[in-house]
C-alpha cells in the first residue's frame, strides 16, 4: 500500500529537499503534498487522506506545535504519525512535541539517512492508516 | 570560557555543520572581529533572524549574490545564476539553521530563547542598524575563493518577552 505524505515548512527550499529525500528512501510513497504553515496544512488534511506528516515548528500563522496539537486533537487525524523536522532543539519544545504525541524529532541540519531512519520507524503505522 | 568565546566557537561549529550537511561542502573559518558601530553599507544578500528571551539579539548572514546562487544551487541541486525567490529562501533557511543551532547551544547557559522567522534582503548600498547597543561578533568564512560573514549580537534583555527590533536604514536600491 502506498502512503500520501504532507510536508509542512515555511521554507520552499526545505520542502523541496524533503520531497527529494522522501523519493530517495525507496518507501512506497504515492503523493507528496506541501504546505507553508499550519493553517495550509489543515486545509490539505481536510481535503486529502494523509498517512504521514513532516512538519517544521517555527512557522508564521500557525506553528508546528499548534498543528501537532490540532492533529492529535481530532479523532479522524489522531492516528497520523507526525514527525517534527526543525531547528528547535530546546528541551521545552522537544518535550512539548513528545507530550502532544509526535512520532519523531529530526533536528536541522539533517542528512537523508537521518530522515530515512526516522521514517522507517513510523512508516508501519502510516501504512496501516 | 566567556560568552564571547562560546559564541565564536558555537557559530563556527554551526556554520561548518550546516554547510557540510546541507550542501556537502567544506567551509574554512576565517578571522573574527568585534564591531560596536553599525556596519558599512551592504551590497548583496543579507539574511537576519531575531533571538528573544532573557537574552536578546540578532544573527545575520551576509554574502555576495554569486555565493548566494552557488549555495542555493548546491543545496537544491539546481543551476541558479541570478538571485530569485528560491535563492533568497535558501539563504534565509541557511541562516535559520545556523542561528538556530547557536540558539540551541546557548540555551544550556542562558535559558530558553525564541527564534523569529528569518528576513532576507537583496540590494545595493543599503545600511542596517540594530536598535540595541550590543557588540557584534563577526566571523568570516571561506568557501573556496568565495567568502561570507556571519555576525551575531546578544545582550541581556530589558524586555524578556519581546524581540529586539532590527531596522533597515536608507538605501539607494533595495529589493526584498
Amino acid at each position: 500500500m502506498e502512503s500520501d505524505v504532507l510536508v509542512v515548512d515555511d521554507s520552499a527550499a526545505i520542502r523541496k529537499i524533503l520531497q527529494r529525500v522522501l523519493r530517495q528512501t525507496g518507501m512506497a510513497i504515492r503523493d507528496i503534498y506541501e504546505a507553508g504553515d499550519g493553517q495550509e496544512a489543515l486545509q490539505v488534511l481536510n481535503s486529502q487522506k494523509i498517512n504521514l506528516v513532516l512538519t517544521d515548528i517555527n512557522m508564521p500563522k500557525m506553528d508546528g506545535i499548534q498543528l501537532l496539537a490540532a492533529i492529535k486533537g481530532a479523532p479522524e487525524w489522531r492516528s497520523i504519525p507526525v514527525v517534527m523536522v526543525t531547528t528547535e532543539g530546546g528541551e521545552a519544545k522537544v518535550g512539548e512535541a513528545v507530550r502532544l504525541g509526535a512520532a519523531g524529532y529530526v533536528r536541522k541540519p539533517f542528512t537523508a539517512d537521518q530522515i530515512k531512519e526516522k521514517l522507517l520507524g513510523v512508516l508501519p503505522a502510516a501504512m496501516s492508516l | 570560557m566567556n560568552l564571547k568565546d562560546h559564541l565564536v566557537e558555537s557559530l563556527s561549529q554551526a556554520v561548518e555543520d550546516v554547510f557540510s550537511t546541507m550542501l556537502g561542502v567544506s567551509i574554512v573559518p576565517g578571522e573574527v572581529r568585534s564591531e560596536n558601530e553599525a556596519p558599512d553599507a551592504h551590497d548583496g544578500v543579507l539574511s537576519f533572524i531575531g533571538l528573544a528571551g532573557s537574552w536578546a539579539g540578532t544573527g545575520c548572514l551576509s554574502c555576495s549574490p554569486v555565493l548566494a546562487c552557488r549555495a542555493c544551487s548546491q543545496m537544491l541541486m539546481t543551476e541558479t545564476t541570478s538571485v530569485n525567490e528560491e535563492v533568497l529562501d535558501a539563504v534565509a533557511e541557511l541562516t535559520n539553521m545556523i542561528i538556530g543551532s547557536v540558539k540551541n547551544d546557548l540555551e544550556r547557559e542562558l535559558g530558553p530563547l525564541g527564534l523569529s522567522i528569518p528576513t532576507v534582503v537583496f540590494g545595493k548600498n543599503f545600511r542596517t542598524k540594530s536598535a540595541g547597543h550590543a557588540e557584534w561578533i563577526v566571523r568570516r568564512f571561506h568557501w573556496d575563493s568565495d567568502a561570507f560573514e556571519v555576525r551575531i549580537c546578544l545582550a541581556p534583555s530589558e524586555h524578556p518577552a519581546g524581540l529586539q527590533p532590527h531596522a533597515l536604514g536608507p538605501a539607494n536600491q533595495m529589493g526584498i
